[in-house]
């Protein structure tokens, strides 16, 4: 019979490969971005989970929400990543020190 | 039976897809193993009922998060070998800081499944009342979280204007075709009637 803990764990393990990879890809923003998307799909797969496991229809909507800024936020960040290449010619996130932040 | 084998199918593949995103030399096979991945989570989503945000996720990840990923990887030229140089140096301290993290996330999820914690009412719930999912998430999403869901509106306008506004340059040194002043132009700007005296010719 599949549980809760199913979804939990599927989403866990997804959530921690998203965080590895911002890791390993350390200098590659686009793997980055991607990562992003895949912590913030264990996102989704948690509230969906919850949401029918616990007969509560708002973890639906609320997973609808986090769909609609993950895509605005792919948008923006490829926007950047797209001007950043064609001032500098490379994306490597090493370089980015120019705000000396 | 056959939900558990989907099941343990679906999840098989979003996890192995998911560490293929990561692991790929290639960024373009990174996005399509994230598609991937997108498609067998939807799978997971339908096995539970929740067909709405499961479609949601192929119509908008990979119909368009991922597509745009695509573009933006293509388009670039870059030497992608150089950008994976610290790779091998990342490793360890990566994979040790990932397994604390998946054992804290275990740790929390058999606590969850020991102990019972009150997580709040049940109240809305129109699943219950034996309405289809994409019903009761509408019925939710007009009514109650309306104003919530025009941000998202909002939200996604001032993405979509941001990325313009960001991408946008003007050229200078081509010449593209000006419709408004293609429509503005009349025959009596342009054109003149004249009676050459013959043999003088035209005067232009």
């Amino acid at each position: 019979m599949i549980g809760i803990e199913h979804y939990l764990v599927v989403s866990s393990i997804l959530f921690v490969m998203g965080v590895l990879g911002i890791f390993l890809n350390r200098k590659n923003v686009i793997i980055i971005l991607m990562a992003i998307e895949l912590i913030l799909l264990a996102v989704n797969i948690n509230l969906v989970a919850f949401s029918v496991f616990l007969g509560d229809m708002v973890g639906q909507v609320f997973a609808m929400f986090v769909l609609t800024v993950a895509a605005g936020e792919a948008a923006v960040g490829l926007a950047i990543l797209v001007i950043y290449f064609r001032g500098r010619g490379t994306i490597a996130v090493d370089d980015i020190n120019q705000m000396k932040g | 039976m056959i939900q558990i084998f989907a099941f343990y199918l679906f999840a098989s593949v979003v996890i192995a897809s998911g560490a293929f995103t990561i692991l790929a030399r290639n960024p373009v096979h990174s996005v399509l193993w994230l598609i991937l991945a997108f498609f067998n989570a939807a799978g997971l989503m339908v096995l539970i009922g929740a067909e709405f945000i499961a479609m949601l996720l192929v119509i908008v990840y990979v119909g368009a998060v991922a597509v745009l990923f695509l573009f933006v990887v293509m388009m670039l030229d870059i030497d992608f070998a150089e950008l994976r140089g610290g790779f091998m140096k990342n490793l360890p301290l990566g994979l040790a800081l990932a397994a604390v993290f998946l054992a804290e996330l275990i740790f929390g999820i058999g606590a969850y499944q020991a102990g019972n914690i009150a997580l709040g009412e049940h109240a809305l719930n129109p699943a219950r009342m034996g309405a289809s999912n994409i019903q009761a998430v509408g019925e939710l999403l007009y009514t109650r979280y309306i104003f919530l869901f025009e941000s998202a509106g909002l939200v996604l306008l001032v993405a979509m204007v941001g990325a313009i506004v960001l991408t946008h340059r003007k050229r200078v040194g081509v010449r593209p075709q000006n419709i408004a002043s293609q429509v503005r132009r009349r025959p009596e700007d342009a054109t003149r009637n004249t009676q050459p005296v013959v043999g003088e010719g035209v005067d232009l």
